[in-house]
């Protein structure tokens, strides 16, 4: 080395720098560049820049029905895509004032719960390799099939599945899937245990995830952070309490809070969460009353002009349409207020001041989906 | 929580200006552009509402006027409101940035002039957001991709 690098070198240990990581990083699992400003190797500041993959999934709903808005739902939060059909659902039954049978309401929250499963068990196996944990990529991929299996069995696909449709599901269940399920409760319940044996108790996982990225409640507010993270800092956010749809209110669950506000504290949330999730299937798998599997519907769906607001909790904090109806068959605005947004902003944040290899943590403990970002 | 009539009171007292929508699904204050942030303000202190959180901030082109529509809740007391303010002014809109009040709306705000081209004042960093070398703004009614006609 010449001297004149040495210099550059030891002088960027005293001077602020900027790196960009992405669009094509590895850890940001998505398109999503972090302009971080560093001095050494702590961070000053970052400023998120997004859009690379914004398709104007807004403007599109413009020119389009509401059963074929449905498959753009998908394309959001692509790892709860079934939770974003349902909002949409939800919207249009409301405003159209249509009861769905009980039978629908019990299989759109087991499917919520199955797909919020899948979801958190994704977000783990990328956590884990985040910091440096390739283990628990496998094992949690190796759980997620089994649910992808049972949805590809009874939808057709595994990931983008517009199984729910306004007034119901587009058909009936596999006559499978309660047997399926159930036997993937009974193996993930023995499953389970091993995620905290592999990472939980973990000296370095510790090291690496207590005490970073401290959110405080005021913090989460403020922001609009949901979600698990939200609930990471002790905001109480979950819509399936607050606004009970589905079949939500005739389960018991309890809503996982936790005040310590870093990394781990995030990190347990949803471990907890996909107990919560195996109790609340355990509870309606059995019970799913007989009945048809979709209100009469009529062949075109018109909302009545006005506007319609719906919330849903997804695997990621919560998700809001808002529709505004002119009384034509697609709707005159259509705006998706999506939890992967507000989660993104507050990593400026929570960051300033952490070391960079932090911020690969910090990210991962937000769980973040690009596509739902920018629509 | 406080029913809907409740509210219409406080916000009545709050500020005389509002108007109220009938037959919504919740409910929605109407103030005019210039007051709204001596609303939200209020609305956010006042220990009888407590409108704490924002869910959600967008605008509607309705042709005529823009109007921007905040989703306000409350996480103490759980009630909603959607406050609403009417910009005539289509060619040079603007509003005030709530970001003093809520960090959050920051980046919705940013979204909105992306979007619709809407100007906010005290705005901390009002850049393009989603499309850094954009031309036009695409959700207005009146937008025409000349690149990619797509007309139905």
């Amino acid at each position: 080395m010449s001297e004149e690098i040495i210099k550059d070198v030891i002088i960027g240990e005293n001077e602020e720098y900027i790196v960009n990581m992405g669009p094509q990083h590895p850890s940001t699992h998505g398109v999503l560049r972090l302009e971080v400003c560093l001095k050494g190797e702590t961070v000053k500041y970052l400023i998120p820049h997004i859009g690379y993959i914004h398709r104007g999934i807004e403007k599109m709903t413009e020119a389009l029905t509401y059963p074929q808005i449905i498959h753009l739902t998908d394309r959001m939060d692509y790892l709860s895509a079934h939770i974003n059909n349902e909002a949409v659902c939800l919207v249009v039954e409301d405003a159209m004032q249509i009861e769905v049978p009980e039978r629908v309401k019990y299989i759109r929250t087991i499917l919520d719960e199955l797909n919020r499963l899948a979801s958190h068990q994704l977000w783990w196996s990328a956590f884990g390799m985040d910091l440096g944990a390739l283990t628990t990529f496998f094992y949690g991929l190796r759980d997620r099939e089994y649910i992808l299996d049972i949805f590809e069995e009874s939808f057709g696909s595994r990931l983008l599945h517009s199984f729910v449709m306004p007034g119901g599901l587009m058909h009936d269940i596999h006559p499978n899937f309660q047997k399926r399920t159930k036997e993937f409760i009974t193996y993930f319940r023995k499953k389970l245990p091993e995620y905290d044996q592999l990472l939980t108790g973990n000296v370095i996982f510790h090291n690496r995830s207590k005490g970073i990225g401290y959110m405080s409640k005021e913090t989460a507010i403020g922001y609009g952070v949901t979600g698990p993270s939200g609930r990471g800092s002790g905001f109480s956010c979950d819509i399936r309490k607050i606004a009970p749809y589905g079949a939500y209110d005739k389960v018991q669950f309890n809503e996982i809070l936790e005040t310590e506000g870093d990394t781990f504290a995030r990190y347990q949330v949803r471990m907890r969460e996909m107990w919560e999730s195996l109790n609340i299937i355990e509870q309606l798998i059995d019970n799913i009353p007989e009945g048809d599997y979709t209100a009469k519907m009529k062949p075109i769906i018109k909302l009545p002009a006005g506007e319609y607001f719906r919330r849903v909790e997804t695997a990621r904090g919560e998700l809001a349409v808002y529709v505004v109806s002119d009384g034509n068959k697609s709707p005159y605005r259509m705006r998706f207020r999506t939890p992967n947004f507000s989660n993104l902003f507050v990593m400026n944040e929570i960051a300033k001041g952490c070391k960079i290899a932090d911020l690969i943590a910090i990210s991962g403990s937000l769980d973040l989906v690009i596509p739902d970002i920018d629509r | 929580m406080l029913n809907r009539e409740e509210l219409k009171k406080i916000i009545g007292s709050l500020e005389p200006d509002a108007t109220f929508s009938e037959g919504t699904q919740l409910l929605e204050v109407t103030v005019p552009a210039e007051k709204l942030y001596a609303l939200a303000e209020k609305l956010k202190s006042d220990s009888r509402t407590t409108f704490d959180y924002m869910i959600n901030h967008t605008a509607i082109d309705f042709v005529k006027n823009f109007t921007v529509v905040y989703h306000l809740e409350s996480t103490e007391m759980r009630h909603l409101v959607v406050l609403k303010s009417i910009l005539e002014d289509k060619d040079n809109a603007k509003v005030d940035s709530l970001s003093a009040l809520y960090p959050a709306v920051e980046y919705f705000e940013r979204e909105v002039f992306d979007l619709f081209g809407i100007q906010y004042n005290n705005h901390p960093y009002l850049k393009r957001f989603f499309m850094e070398d954009g031309a036009g703004f695409p959700l207005r009614k009146d937008y025409r991709d000349e690149v990619n006609i797509i007309e139905r």
